[in-house]
């Protein structure tokens, strides 16, 4: 087994995205994400690769958006109020179909808010953030074991599918330590990038462009990403299972407050009550199978998210006709973070 | 076994360094540990501190609400945080800087720590964190001494290592007041 190491998640994640071949990182300082930065500023140029702090976050993306043209693996990172000015270079991404890894260390808001771990983003995040009816794949660490693991596996669907991915995290998960497995790239068949921008050479010319002016050239295009989507949602999803089999209530939750909510499940469990987790991995591709088949059985979904319900609104059109979905949250600021114990009263309180 | 503990003291008393120390430790007895600093606009003199979850499998939640023990370093932190530890539950208290007066909760176990006094006469007013580490690690059993002595090297950077044999002075000074 590979050493464990004590790391911040931020710090881990920008371990794995070098340990996945990213030699190439564009980004701009915004408190909680800034350890990632200072890693890849630190680490990158010793392994030939490439560290720019652009002059704001929209250069940012449209370098990362240019090194993927030219079929590196690349990456940005940010917190909530950068990325939304990210928004314009992802939908163009989206639109030429480039690969490429957005990280959002989503802070509170709206506005400037705060820096406080929220997932207040998560709309933004899976609904298509941008201009244009697109999708982006979204991964939710719950750990820094998650945040190493995700990020590499990020840059694989990324290039699989040529969808810009993000990880979705928060200063929780960012910011605190745990005690982790780097464990190596794995091996995955990749096809070779025929599609990158390279000079013309003596090959055929290539354009990486989301511009369709042609008469029916923009709907197909369309209908192609939209397939797509639905190939992700087929082979893509990903969650994780808690104690469900017996459950009487299925607490829904992902990232930090899935790890807060595992402890009022264990708690709950200790008191008698039947309460299992179901923790959506793949935000984007939404894990609908999962809750559907869950509340074939049991009727009864509580919702717990670090704001005032976005996701619940995924849940509540996955879950079977006849189920309930309750919501549990808080907008997050200063002092908002709920505990275990406070998640407890909400189970004892619902279930 | 799962232990969790709040530190928490003014920034400059060591508190995240103290975490971080017991963080190394845990991760160098192969068990699970997770390290969560109150992450907000901190400085010098302001308020730190951070939870820390040590376990033999799975940590669950990086964030406590009432931890079973809490180590609190100045007034301002006992104030806050004192009526947080769980019932059955252990203060560990600087009382060199604080009064417990104010406060006076019958069902948690007290431990006076005059942290500050014992720095001073070890020589380094700064040990006061390895103090109260070494008094936690002797009270609860949570982590070995010698554990802690190991990840002083990993916490802290080559060119403080010099200071190593003074800072395992004062885990000792602080884990023989729980002895």
């Amino acid at each position: 087994m590979t050493q464990r190491l004590f790391m911040k998640g931020n710090e881990a994640l920008a371990m794995a995205a070098i340990e996945a071949g990213c030699r190439y990182y564009f980004g701009y300082p915004i408190t909680p994400q800034s350890d990632i930065p200072e890693y890849m500023s630190r680490e990158l140029p010793k392994l030939g690769g490439e560290f720019i702090q652009a002059e704001s976050e929209i250069a940012s993306i449209n370098m990362l958006l240019g090194a993927s043209a030219t079929g590196v693996r690349a990456m940005t990172s940010s917190s909530s109020p950068g990325i939304s000015l990210k928004q314009e270079g992802i939908s163009y991404m989206a639109g030429a179909e480039l690969p490429g890894v957005i990280v959002n260390i989503c802070r509170s808001g709206p506005g400037l808010g705060g820096i406080d771990a929220s997932q207040a983003d998560y709309f933004q995040a899976v609904k298509g953030g941008g201009h244009g009816g697109y999708h982006i794949i979204v991964l939710a660490p719950s750990s820094v074991q998650e945040m190493y693991d995700l990020t590499m596996l990020a840059f694989d669907l990324s290039d699989i599918y040529r969808i810009p991915a993000m990880v979705f995290g928060d200063s929780v998960i960012g910011q605190m330590k745990e005690s982790f497995v780097p464990n190596p790239r794995p091996r995955r068949e990749l096809s070779p990038k025929d599609w990158v921008v390279r000079g013309k050479g003596s090959g055929a010319q290539r354009v990486v462009k989301s511009l369709y002016l042609g008469d029916g050239e923009l709907e197909a295009h369309n209908w192609k990403l939209h397939g797509r989507y639905g190939v992700l949602k087929e082979k893509e999803t990903r969650w994780e299972e808690f104690l469900l089999d017996d459950a009487e209530l299925v607490v829904a939750a992902f990232g930090s407050a899935a790890r807060i909510a595992k402890s009022a499940v264990m708690e709950a469990r200790g008191k008698g009550l039947r309460v299992g987790l179901l923790r959506p991995i793949t935000l984007f591709p939404f894990p609908e199978k999962a809750f559907r088949a869950v509340t074939e059985r049991c009727k009864k979904v509580l919702t717990v998210e670090l704001n005032a319900g976005q996701m619940v609104e995924d849940v509540r059109l996955s879950v079977a006709r006849d189920a309930d979905v309750l919501f549990y949250g808080r907008p997050p600021g200063a002092g908002s973070l709920p505990t275990p114990e406070e998640l407890l009263v909400q189970i004892e309180k619902n279930y | 076994m799962r232990h969790d503990v709040f530190i928490a003291g003014f920034g400059g008393q060591g508190v995240l360094l103290a975490g971080n120390l017991l963080g190394y430790a845990a991760v160098t007895e192969g068990k699970n540990v997770s390290f969560f600093p109150a992450y907000g606009v901190e400085k010098r003199g302001g308020a730190a501190m951070c939870t820390v979850v040590i376990a033999d499998d799975e940590v669950g939640s990086p964030v406590v609400g009432n931890p079973t023990v809490a180590l609190l370093l100045n007034q301002a932190s006992y104030d806050k945080f004192v009526c947080r530890v769980k019932p059955g539950g252990t203060c560990i208290v600087n009382t060199s800087l604080v009064d417990t007066a104010g406060q006076v909760r019958d069902d948690i176990e007290f431990i006076p720590v005059p942290m500050n006094d014992i720095a001073v006469q070890l020589g380094d007013p700064r040990m006061v964190n390895m103090i109260a580490i070494g008094a936690y690690a002797a009270k609860t059993g949570a982590i070995r001494l010698a554990s802690l002595e190991e990840a002083l090297r990993l916490t802290l950077p080559e060119r403080n290592h010099k200071y190593i044999p003074a800072n395992v002075k004062a885990l000792e000074a602080g884990a023989q007041t729980c002895q």
